[in-house]
Parts: structure tokens; sequence; C-alpha cells
């Protein structure tokens, strides 16, 4: 009976998916369920909470500092994508040449960051991007006669730090997802390419981006939501959760504040309702943009 | 071949992400047990603070309370986290009932989270009840709810001006001569115009200035029915003296946003800054992060917008709380009221943390307060307790509401940066505020 069940072809493949149903629904459909509820009460960890309807979500809808906070991850999900996908897709072309030297030693260079603790990394930039004297990048300014900065107390400068830290970081992971697509385009092309007699930059733009395609697409999509997501980076910088006039304020870093920091957990909930749906929507339509729906010709 | 390379990379992002979550997760702290001469039978009880010292000053009383007695011992576990991490755990750990520690350090503008609803602490009114009539009774309403006590006080807290005499003597200043603020500007600008130094800081990170400058005009940042009023008169006006202040260069903005960061550090105990306006307990920062500056720093009252006015205020302070959820809480309330309100207590907390203690019995014991062999009165050129009892009755106190937490957060991260680093209009960034806070208390 037992075996007759267990070799059936018909239960085997459920039995082979269970454990990521079984997964994927507590750690992941439920909480999300039990969110999107609690967004919707006044809750406070031990205490009864009450049905409140979307008074969450029409106080967010007025809150400066969660607008500011969206427009923060929006700002900087957009920033890395403009940085984080073009550069690593060059280093990725130019170590993948035959005739580049040292690749291997480019390769680890360039990954090693990953490796790093993000907060030692955070504290690390905290201190070089410091407002004083004798910083690391103030001092460096120095030497070209430019007066100190205070980077992590301006919007634009505390950027700048936060953009050098995800960029010092992530290029090198971005760079591998990038030289393992280049891995898979056949040389024959290239080669045909060379008879027809056209230039590196033709065979560039022509044989190596369209073919790169499904690499950065993949790319693209995790990054929007790493952008978006973003929160240990802001806090490490800004050794917590709270920068100066909020410029280092993300969304998860509001839904931290308002859940963690004053408990009032249904208002985060509303949050990260709303930070699902903005991250959802974006994605939806990049990949909709980018073909990723459509039928394979 | 392919393969494999590709296996290696999956293998590698995978153990990177693992690493990366391990690290965000967990800030576990530095633990040690102070055993205090216990014996085996002891009990061991759960402490968790923000600041190491206070860990130091336990050990002296567990001693004591061990020696004294034999059937009740104890040995601390003492976990020091920082601060913001500490209040986050703690809260979540007291509101859940699990993983709480026995008995912990709350600092005052964290301390209405703890009391919101029904507070998920030990009531300690009967530990406090022998001690009641010698100790500050406003400092003990800090941490109380309608007539209940949650959490026993540390210190007093009075607010005092630190100055650097070396700095100052150079620019041919005499500090006891600072009566008024504009005393202090007509100072600032000797000081700046002759040194080049700046006289203080204006804070951008921490309200310990605003606060005074209410005080002062014995206004508070709520007002009777406990509503927040950032943007009275008194406020424009604290706001506006000190924004002159800095337009003189008599203040100027310190990296770190206030005198008590580790950045600031830095920068005092390399003298480019004169002047410090901080509770008394800022005094056991300078002996253990500036020691450049022993036997120049100065103690004296707060300068005053007219004469006559309070010239000090309460402030900060930490309540250490008994949990609901502790091993033995007889056990902890007994200690604790043992280890903090006690008159030995008291003496020790002057002797170990260099705070003011809340038992002011204590600020007039010459033998301990100018004990020639104490830490901090061979570290500063005055004695401080000269100075606090000159003004014992002038200590005003700015009220801990269920509002605080909210009116710090924005001041400290908008407000006062607009105003002190982007020059925005005082009113206006006031006003911002108060409509921000009216808003999230909503």
């Amino acid at each position: 009976m037992i075996k007759n069940f267990l070799y059936s072809q018909k239960v085997a493949p459920y039995i082979f998916v269970l454990p990521f149903i079984a997964v994927f629904a507590i750690f992941w459909a439920y909480p999300l369920a039990s969110s999107v509820g609690m967004s919707f009460q006044h809750t406070m960890l031990g205490q009864p909470s009450e049905w409140i309807g979307s008074d969450n979500y029409s106080k967010l809808m007025s809150d400066g500092v969660f607008l500011k906070a969206v427009s923060n991850s929006v700002v900087y999900m957009v920033l890395t994508l403009v940085i984080l996908i073009p550069f690593p897709m060059l280093f990725a072309v130019l170590i993948n040449n035959k005739f580049m030297w040292g690749r291997e030693f480019f390769k680890s260079t360039f990954f090693f960051p990953a490796l790093t603790s993000i907060v030692v990394a955070g504290t690390v930039f905290r201190l070089m991007f410091g407002e004083m004297e004798g910083s690391l990048i103030n001092s460096f300014l120095g030497l070209f006669g430019v007066e100190p900065i205070k980077f992590l107390k301006g919007q634009v400068t505390g950027f700048v730090a936060l953009l050098a830290l995800a960029s010092w970081r992530w290029i090198g992971v971005n760079m591998l997802y990038f030289l393992s697509g280049l891995k898979s385009i056949p040389e024959e092309y290239y080669e045909a390419a060379s008879i027809d007699g056209a230039s590196s930059f033709q065979k560039f733009t022509r044989i190596t981006m369209p073919l790169l395609k499904p690499t950065t697409i993949y790319v693209i999509t995790i990054s929007i939501y790493a952008g978006l997501a973003m929160f240990i980076e802001s806090m490490m910088l800004w050794n917590g959760n709270n920068s100066p006039k909020n410029i280092g304020l993300t969304i998860v870093g509001y839904l931290y504040r308002q859940g963690i920091e004053k408990n009032d957990l249904g208002y985060a909930a509303a949050v990260g309702i709303v930070l699902l749906l903005i991250a959802m929507a974006i994605n939806i339509t990049q990949l909709i943009l980018t073909g990723m729906f459509k039928k394979e010709d | 071949m392919k393969k494999k390379w590709l296996l290696l990379f999956m293998v590698t992002v995978f153990t990177v992400w693992m690493t990366g979550c391990g690290n965000g997760g967990n800030a576990g702290g530095e633990k040690t047990v102070i055993d205090g001469g216990a014996g085996e039978s002891a009990i061991s009880l759960e402490y968790w603070t923000f600041v190491e010292l206070h860990g130091q000053h336990f050990e002296t009383m567990l001693k004591k309370w061990n020696e004294a007695n034999p059937e009740r011992q104890i040995k601390l576990n003492v976990t020091v986290m920082p601060y913001d991490d500490m209040h986050n755990k703690l809260l979540i750990a007291v509101q859940t009932g699990e993983g709480a520690p026995d008995i912990a350090d709350v600092e005052l503008g964290k301390f209405p989270n703890f009391l919101a609803g029904t507070p998920q602490l030990e009531p300690l009114n009967d530990a406090v009840d022998p001690f009641r009539d010698t100790i500050v009774q406003s400092r003990l309403d800090l941490y109380s709810k309608d007539g209940t006590n949650y959490g026993l006080p540390t210190h007093v807290g009075a607010t005092v001006a630190f100055y650097n005499t070396e700095i100052l003597e150079e620019a041919g200043v005499n500090y006891k001569d600072i009566v008024t603020w504009e005393d202090y500007k007509k100072a600032g600008i000797q000081v700046y115009e002759k040194t080049g130094k700046y006289m203080g800081t204006a804070d951008t990170s921490a309200t310990w200035q605003s606060a005074m400058m209410l005080a002062q005009q014995d206004s508070d940042f709520t007002n009777d029915e406990i509503k927040p009023q950032v943007n009275s008169e008194q406020m424009i006006k604290g706001l506006t003296i000190l924004k002159d202040l800095q337009a003189s260069n008599v203040l100027a903005t310190i990296a770190g946003g206030q005198p008590d960061t580790e950045e600031a550090y830095g920068e005092f105990n390399s003298g480019n800054y004169a002047s410090a306006m901080m509770p008394l307990w800022h005094m056991s920062r300078y002996t253990n992060y500036m020691p450049d500056l022993e036997g120049k720093i100065a103690i004296a009252p707060l300068p005053v917008i007219k004469e006559g006015m309070p010239r000090s205020l309460g402030g900060g302070g930490t309540g250490t709380v008994v949990t609901k959820t502790a091993k033995d809480i007889q056990l902890a309330k007994d200690f604790l009221a043992f280890a903090k309100l006690s008159l030995d207590a008291n003496i020790e907390i002057w002797n170990t943390l260099g705070f003011d203690p809340v038992n002011t019995d204590v600020w007039e014991m010459k033998d301990v307060t100018h004990n020639p062999d104490n830490k901090f009165v061979k570290y500063f050129a005055n004695n401080p307790f000269d100075v606090l009892n000159e003004m014992k009755d002038e200590i005003q106190l700015i009220k801990s509401t269920s509002a605080s937490p909210t009116i710090n957060n924005i001041l400290c991260t908008i407000t006062l940066n607009e105003i002190f680093e982007d020059g925005r209009d005082i009113a206006e960034a006031l006003n911002a505020a108060q409509e921000q806070i009216e808003q999230e208390l909503k």
C-alpha cells in the first residue's frame, strides 16, 4: 500500500515539491497575509489590537517623513541601476577579453568587497566620509585646497557616500553575473563577425548586448528590489536609523522606526505593504517592457 | 568545466548571502559575569545596560550586598549593548514576555515607550518606600505612571557649563564673570578673535540646549495637557539666542552633532571648543575620553537669559527596571533598591560614576564630595558640589511624557539640523516640526 503510494507517478511530484511549498507557505504566504491583516489594525506588541479600517493608509499618505523615505529609496534604486548595470557589464567584457592581463586578479579583487560584512564596511565608510579635516576623503580633498565637506549631513553628499558604498560592494557581484552570461555566448559568432569586417564596438552592440539580455533582465530585477529594500547600508553609514533631516531614511528604515523603535506594528505593516506594491509595480512593468512575458518565437 | 565554474559561483554567492544575514541579525553585545564574592548557591540575574560604566557601579554594590545578605546572594550577568539596539531588543522582549533580562537600564528618552498601555514592568513602590524621603522626588516621577514607580533613578543630572580654562585664559576671559548669555556672547567673540576657537557647540542631534533654554523661561516641550508645543514663544526665543551666538562665531556645529558623541570627544580633547553645556554626568566622559584636558576644566552654573532666572535643570537619566518575567522578582527589587537608593549606593554613584546622586544629603558630605583621592576631584579644576550646592534650588525639570520620544526624534533628526546647518528660519522650522509631531502622534 505504502509502496504503491510512494511509487505512484501521480503523487511523487507533489512529495518532491512539498518542502518548497511548505517553506513558501510558512515563511512567505502566511507572514504576507498576516501583515496585510495587521496593516488594518492598531497593533502594539503585548497589547490587544483593534481594527481601525484604512486609517493607517490614510495616515501614511499625509506623512511627510514617509514620503521622504519613499523618494530616498526610489532615487537610490534608480541611481544604483545607472551605476550597477553598465559598469559591471563593461568590466565583465574587459575581463573576458583574451588580451586582458591579470584576469583572475581583477575578478577576485572586484568580488572581494562582497565578502566583507556590511556592518564593517558601513562603519569604515562612515569614518572615511567623516566631516572632520582629518577624515580620509576630506584630507584627500584638502590636497586640492577644498574645504572639509560635511558629507553625511547633506542630501547630495550623503548620497555620494551611500552610492560609493553600494558601488564598491556590488560592482563585483553584478560583474560575475555578466561574466557567466558572456561565457555562454559562442565564440563562432565573433569569428563570423570579424570575417564580415565588424568593428569591436559593433560586435559589442550587435552580439554581446542582445545575447546578454536574459542576464541583464535578471540583474535589473534583483537590483530594483535590492535598491528599494536597502536598509543596513544606511543604518551603518549614519550609525543608526536617524540620519540628519532623514537624508538616508529608506522605506525599510521607516518600517523599522515605526514597528521596532516605536512599537506601532500596524502602521509598520502598512509601510511594508506599500513597499511591496511599489516593488511589484516597477518590476512587473519592467518585465513586460523587456518582453519577459512574451511567448518565445 | 563551465558547469563546475557556475557551481562554484553559486556556492560563493549563497555563502555570502548567509554570512550577510548572520551579521545583520545578530548584535549580541559584550557579556561579563560579576560574582561579587557570591557562593555556590547564589542566584544569577541577567542585567542589560547601554553604558559600560553602570556595570562597574553594580560590581561595587554587589560585593556589599553579598556580604550583607549571605542567604540571598546574587551573581550578575551584565550585557552591554549599543543604545538603540538595547532599547529595541528590550522593548520587544518585555512586550512579548520572552527573552527579557531580570533587570535593565532604560534611558529617560525611551522610557515612555515602556510605559505605553499596560507597562510590562514590575511596580517598585514597596522597594522605594524605605528611601522615599531621602531622594529627589521629581527624579522618581520621571519613571512613574499614575503613582506607580517602575524605574529607579541614577542621578539628578543637573546641567552645568564645563569651561576649558586654558583656552579662556589665552583669550583673557574669566569664566566666573559669565552670568547671562550676553556675557557669554562677549566672551565668545573675544575667544574667537584671540584664538580662532569656538566658545561652544550648537547642538543638532540632542535637545540639551533647547531644554536648557525652555527651563530658564519656565517652559517645556509639552503644555500642562501634555500636548506638544515646540513652536512656543519661549522655544523660538531660546533658539534665536543660540542662532545669534552661532552667527557671531561663538557657537559652531560639531562633528557628531553634540558634545556626548565619540567624534565630539575628539574635538574637545584637541581643544577646538572652549565650553560644553551638559548635565553633570558628562564629567565621566571627560575622565574617560578626554585625558588631555585634565586639570583644565572648570564647572560653573549655566548662563541665563536674564539674571535671576534658574541656572540649571535635570538632564537625561536612566531608570533601572525589573521585568515581569524576572526569575526572582522580590530579590531583584530589593537588590536594586540597595544598589541605587541606599545612602551607600548614592555615595558609590558619585565615587565610581561621577554622577550627582539623587540623595542630596550626599551633596553636603564634604569627606565624600571633596575626597582628594577621587578621580573626578583630581581631574576637574574646581569641585562640582560647590557649584551644585550653590544652585540646589534652581534645578528645573523638563517633563518626560508619552510625546517625548516623538518630539526628540523630530527635533534631533530634522529641525535642529535645518536651523543650525542649513540656516532655515527658526519659526518656520519649528512650525513644521510641530505639524509633523502632531501628525505622528495622531
